[in-house]
């Protein structure tokens, strides 16, 4: 068996609002192996974004992480001072962020910001630390990568900005490497660059990528495995084509049928009825139970826990308690 | 054949770029750059591209929202282009749009139902009580409640945000729609909802749509017929259908070619177009798609290519196509 490089168990982020205590992260368990892509999907406010900042120890006020464990080469992040997250970030654990533009700063230039990570983690002098960055953004694609050295984040498009970000958190030969909607922002020819980018960075480090997105498409690209969130929550867990092919959670049912597809026009859109719970709105039984077409009675009695549904597969869903419920799914898809 | 609801000419729109101390113009962006389609009443005409490409541009002209340089606009057979304010006005109330940015078209200041309820005022339908039912009614239809009438637009998603949208443009029964990427900053389960909401609306009402997005899937499934934009022009018209499953241009090709498909067997042969798309102030001569065209020959650097009929209804703009001609 492989030795997982990160392993997430039980962890549970809350928001502490006036409104109450929001969990914004219930729960959730899920490892990345070494060379592995592992995508998070999930709809806004599924706890996707806040799951990848609280591997980092990002989270805010008033955010907080109430529990559970996130082990990288085994030890316990959460228990890490601020001070020893610092050596991690960026260096053990590289991040990319959704918006290029937003999360780059905008009056220093290119280089400066590229080799400013380098020489806090590797120690380097400047003129190391230049040719390494330098060579970075040559291993992303870039064009002129001395001249774009010297640039500002404004004279680059999108998808160079967004290369300039992936260098950034590749500069430092990170184990894991957390990308959130790292190509939301871009166009569909971008994103397409983008994309084989990091297919091909992750076969030639070995790098393990843990990839947030909305988009089962990008998910269907390039990853191994998915985990699917919903209202905080991992609802779904398996190998990518098993996921595609036999999706065994209604709602990764649903959420499959409900994308419109290039290759074929369908008549009709499925669609998942009723809006995304508010987290924290739900307080008994299975969250997803309200926009359910397949729920019974005590799907709103007692929260499901993942159950085997599958192989290698786990869905949040209690029609997976015995066989004969679980048939259901089937007779629907076909 | 279909009756046409709106037409489109020729329709340009250069912005100056002023530069130096006198203000003088330096240079020009030709965001949209010659554009001709038309509009069948009843059907969705879907326009994609990239960002940059000018079909913003070209949605909010259709609206006078933004001058045209040049070109003619025919709405029900009468120019659009030369009204004045007042007759400008009147026509607005057929045409209603569904902007992009869901943050930055609500007033915060306002709450939603008198967000909904000012085309209502402005074009002076209905009397308080009547428009207070509408917007009510409004607010269902794009999967609200009506007690969120009083509520303001922070208290919403984005998505829900957008739905306000949708309902204050449905608001005095328009003709056209001008949907500007309205299912973009949706979630797909929400999105799949107001993609079926928009399809019904439209059988019920007869509306026209006009949609435009960069989501290619998204825009199959809603589309009677596509123009895909590249620079400012369309460079390939056709029949939905038959755009996605023969398209000619190359750009339409590997724009198509690029979309994640999420199915994880399915094999195909990636296009990946290198670079950027060029500036619209400084656009290559020739074809504006010569510099990343898989197929470019000698002649796509120098002279323009003439965007032509190739087949019954299947227009584009491609010197791969124009030996067919001889």
């Amino acid at each position: 068996m492989e030795q997982p490089v990160l392993k997430v168990s039980g962890l549970e982020t809350h928001f502490f609002t006036d409104d109450g205590e929001i969990p914004a992260v219930d729960s959730v368990d899920f490892y990345v192996n070494k060379g592995e892509v592992l995508g998070i999907v999930g709809e806004s406010g599924s706890g996707k974004s806040v799951t990848s900042l609280s591997i980092m120890q990002l989270i805010q006020a008033p955010g907080k992480i109430v529990g559970g464990e996130i082990t990288y080469k085994g030890e316990n992040l959460i228990s890490k001072s601020e001070k020893e997250m610092r050596k991690i970030r960026g260096n053990e654990i590289g991040m990319i962020f959704q918006e290029p533009m937003t999360s780059l700063n905008p009056v220093f230039r290119i280089g400066n910001q590229l080799i400013e990570g380098i020489r806090i983690h590797k120690k380097w002098n400047k003129k190391k630390a230049w040719e390494h960055a330098v060579s970075i953004l040559k291993l992303v694609g870039l064009p002129r990568a001395e001249e774009l050295m010297n640039e500002y984040p404004h004279q680059l498009s999108g998808g160079m900005r967004q290369r300039v970000m992936i260098a950034m958190a590749m500069a430092c030969e990170p184990e894991v490497l957390i990308a959130d909607e790292p190509t939301t922002a871009l166009d569909v020819t971008i994103q397409a660059q983008i994309l084989e980018l990091m297919k091909k960075l992750n076969k030639e480090t070995n790098t393990s990528i843990i990839m947030i997105t909305h988009d089962l498409g990008v998910v269907a690209e390039i990853c191994d495995r998915i985990a699917v969130m919903y209202s905080g929550k991992i609802v779904e867990q398996g190998k990518t084509q098993d996921i595609f092919q036999h999706p065994k959670h209604p709602y990764t049912i649903g959420l499959i049928e409900s994308v419109p597809d290039v290759r074929v026009r369908k008549d009709r859109l499925y669609s998942i009825p009723g809006n995304v719970p508010k987290p924290g709105s739900i307080h008994k039984g299975c969250h997803f139970a309200p926009r359910c077409n397949f729920a019974f009675d005590k799907c709103y009695e007692e929260n499901p826990t993942l159950l085997d549904a599958g192989p290698a597969q786990q869905a949040r869903c209690w029609l997976h308690e015995d066989a004969k419920k679980a048939a259901v799914l089937e007779r629907v898809k076909s | 054949m279909q009756e046409a609801l709106l037409e489109v000419k020729q329709l340009k729109k250069h912005f100056p770029i002023q530069g130096g101390v006198l203000k003088q113009q330096v240079g020009t962006v030709k965001a949209v750059d010659g554009v001709t389609f038309t509009l069948h009443k009843g059907e969705t005409f879907g326009l994609v591209g990239e960002s940059g490409c000018g079909k913003s541009t070209t949605g909010r002209m259709l609206m006078r929202l933004l001058e045209p340089s040049e070109g003619e606009v025919l709405f029900d057979g009468k120019e659009m282009t030369t009204l004045n304010k007042k007759d400008l006005r009147h026509l607005r109330k057929d045409i209603q749009m569904v902007f992009q940015d869901p943050f930055a078209s609500l007033n915060p200041r306002h709450t939603v139902e008198k967000i909904i309820e000012e085309p209502l005022i402005v074009h002076q339908l209905g009397n308080k009580a009547e428009r207070k039912k509408r917007v009510r009614e409004l607010l269902e239809i794009v999967g609200l409640s009506a007690y969120h009438a009083k509520r303001y637009p922070h208290q919403f998603s984005g998505g829900q945000r957008q739905r306000i949208g949708i309902a204050r443009a449905l608001a005095v029964n328009p003709k056209l729609i001008i949907a500007d990427e309205p299912v973009s900053a949706l979630d797909v389960s929400i999105q799949a909802q107001v993609l079926n909401l928009l399809e019904d609306l439209q059988k019920e009402l007869g509306l026209t749509y006009l949609f435009i997005a960069h989501d290619l899937g998204v825009v199959r499934h809603i589309s009677d017929r596509v123009g895909v934009m590249y620079l400012g022009r369309i460079v390939e018209m056709a029949d939905s259908e038959k755009l996605y499953l023969d398209s000619k241009h190359p750009y339409t090709q590997a724009l198509l070619s690029a979309v994640p498909v999420p199915d994880p067997e399915y094999g195909k042969d990636r296009i990946i177009l290198k670079g950027d798309v060029p500036s619209p102030s400084n656009p290559p001569p020739g074809c504006p798609f010569h510099t990343r065209c898989p197929k470019a020959m000698d002649v796509c650097s120098s002279v323009v290519p003439e965007f032509r009929e190739i087949e019954p209804g299947h227009h584009t703009a491609c010197h791969l196509y124009e030996e067919d001609l001889v």
